[in-house]
């Protein structure tokens, strides 16, 4: 499998940073408590590849992007409830602006839960979270996200909705989506408390452990000059977003393990323009995929 | 058309009204309309989204031009003016889209050729200056017509960019459906004057525009936001009448949006009954 074959194909397209928009920093690195078979960055226990970002590095990166005007903030990993000092990250980033944190929920009980919504009250940016989760019962989800995590995953939900605050749900979609599918995972909220369901669903990327699993990239699946339709630029992540990691900067959180990515180690280095020369591009440029809430 | 002319009201006394979505409801904007001008009103613009969401289309046209209210053109009026398939709100969720597509067709298949061309037509911004400040009249940001600005969701660094990009002292916006200000410690700033066609979201039934005036004793541009009450019940009996969607007209009667909720941000969810 070759990754970066590009020497038989077209140069794939440039892209330009339009403004900073986003900014998304990974918290804890690589490291998480699940191991997902589609994790698309292969994180896990024993991934630290990127390790934690230390709460230096954070408050840089964020007055950094506060110079630039940046719009809004989001935290991942990995697990960023992992993260000892999290609630001072948190504190810090709604500080400069409004606050996403992609999560798996495992972490959150009453009290991480009460803590949250206390934010929550007090700031005057939203503070968002995002659970994901990939199926409506131990059965569907545990093959993909690991054994009793379905249970773990929806406690944490649990305590988020008992604490007042409703989590958006994100669903990976590793097959295809049917209403009835996507019904059911109302079904599944509206029974751990959240009677006003919000919920996304993802497509997902075929790289790192997801590759192992499902069908990897075709060849042909690449971009190459000439393929962004009128517009599409705007639309990619990378066209308003960078990612921070305890390692440097990169295009989106995606690429982070890929080699070759890394745009460097400050934000000055991030905002020059992008090859999209990765099948993962390709993903972006078919589905339309944006990590949004 | 470039926007880009500048409007100068004579004396430094003066009153003008902001509003926008109006989402065909002309009720509420002949409400407006009037409350503006008992408040002194001089000039009265429209940030756009003439159509969707309410009854008969048309007659909210006779009342902008006979009241001279100077228009900004918003992603609706785009979409309704170039007879496109559908309102390009970018809503994901099949329920919203579901919703959305009725009212869009209905307002497509009630606006006129003459007013669609009279929404091609609207330039995408206006520019005044007002007490020295250059004000910059949009409809979804300076930068793009659809981008939502919300309360929550718009940080002060955010807005300075916006400002210094687009050379402006003030902007006004509407788009969310949601009205909100902020200003900035050198009194630069955004206002959201939220819509006039829809409430907002807040279990009330009126709907909400701004004003802004010199203070005379600073000399210096102030606004408010006001709300206003209109028939809201003959609103909602003629929307049935029209066969409009009864989750619209429980919208109007009760005051909370029953659709497009994924939209907001957390916080404005979170205030939100549904
Ligand atoms: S998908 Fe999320 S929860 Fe699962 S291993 Fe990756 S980072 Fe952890
Ligand atoms: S994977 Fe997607 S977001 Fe990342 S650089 Fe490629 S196109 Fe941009
Ligand atoms: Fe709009």
């Amino acid at each position: 499998m070759h990754l970066h074959a590009q020497q038989s194909h077209p140069p794939a397209p440039l892209l330009t940073l339009n403004a900073l928009d986003t900014l998304w920093l990974q918290v804890t690195g690589t490291l998480c408590n699940l191991a997902c078979r589609h994790c698309f960055i292969s994180c896990g226990p024993k991934n630290d590849n990127h390790p934690f970002m230390s709460v230096s590095q954070v408050a840089e990166a964020i007055s950094g992007a506060r110079a630039k005007g940046v719009r809004d903030y989001y935290f991942t990993g990995g697990e960023p409830f992992m993260h000892p000092d999290i609630f001072r990250l948190i504190d810090i980033a709604l500080d400069a602006g409004p606050l996403t944190i992609l999560t798996n929920g495992i972490l959150i009980g009453a009290d991480e839960a009460a803590r949250c919504r206390e934010i929550f009250d007090s700031s005057r940016h939203s503070f968002d979270l995002r659970v994901s989760l990939d199926g409506t019962s131990a059965a569907a989800n545990d093959p993909i996200r690991g054994g009793g995590s379905f249970e773990k995953i929806m406690a944490g939900i649990r305590a988020l909705a008992d604490a007042g605050l409703n989590p958006v749900l994100t669903v990976t979609e590793v097959d295809e989506a049917t209403p009835e599918s996507r019904e059911k995972f109302r079904t599944l909220l509206a029974a751990a408390g959240l009677q006003r369901p919000r919920m996304k669903f993802l497509a997902p990327f075929r790289i790192g452990r997801e590759e192992r699993r499902g069908r990897s990239y075709e060849r042909f699946e690449r971009l190459a000059e000439g393929d962004l339709i009128e517009g599409e630029e705007e639309l990619l992540q990378c066209a308003s977003s960078r990612m921070v990691t305890a390692k440097g900067w990169y295009p989106c959180p995606i690429l982070i393990e890929e080699s070759g990515a890394r745009m460097g180690g400050t934000l000055e280095d991030a905002t020059r323009a992008i090859r999209l020369d990765h099948p993962a591009c390709y993903t972006c440029h078919v589905e339309g995929v944006s990590c949004r809430t | 058309m470039s926007g880009r002319s500048t409007d100068t009201p004579g004396s430094d006394r003066f009153t003008i009204a902001v509003f926008g979505g109006v989402y065909n409801n002309y009720l509420a904007l002949e409400a407006v309309l009037e409350d503006a001008q008992a408040r002194g009103a001089v000039s009265k613009y429209c940030l756009g989204d003439m159509g969707g969401f309410g009854p008969h289309p048309d007659r909210v046209f006779p009342l902008l031009r006979d009241h001279g209210v100077r228009c900004v053109q918003g992603n609706y009026d785009h979409s309704i003016g170039h007879g496109l398939d559908d309102c390009a709100c970018g809503y994901t969720d099949p329920r919203d889209n579901h919703f959305a597509q009725i009212s869009y067709e209905y307002t497509r298949a009630n606006t006129s050729p003459e007013n669609c061309e009279w929404l091609r037509a609207l330039p995408p911004e206006l520019r005044l200056s007002l007490a020295g400040r250059r004000v910059l009249l949009a409809h979804g940001s300076p930068r793009r017509v659809n981008e939502f600005l919300w309360e929550s969701t718009t940080p002060d660094p955010f807005i300075e960019r916006l400002l210094a990009e687009h050379d402006a002292d003030l902007v006004l916006v509407t788009h969310t459906g949601i009205h909100w200000s902020r200003q900035l410690p050198d009194g630069r700033g955004v206002i959201n004057v939220g819509a006039i066609g829809r409430p907002a979201n807040d279990g009330s039934t009126a709907v909400w525009y701004c004003l802004l005036h010199v203070d005379p004793s600073t000399k210096d541009l102030v606004h408010e936001l006001v709300s206003v009450a209109y028939d809201h019940e003959r609103l909602a009996a003629e929307m049935r009448a029209e066969g409009l969607p009864e989750e619209f007209v429980e919208t109007i009667n009760t005051g909370w949006w029953t659709t497009c909720l994924e939209i907001l941000p957390a916080k404005e969810r979170h205030r939100s009954r549904y």
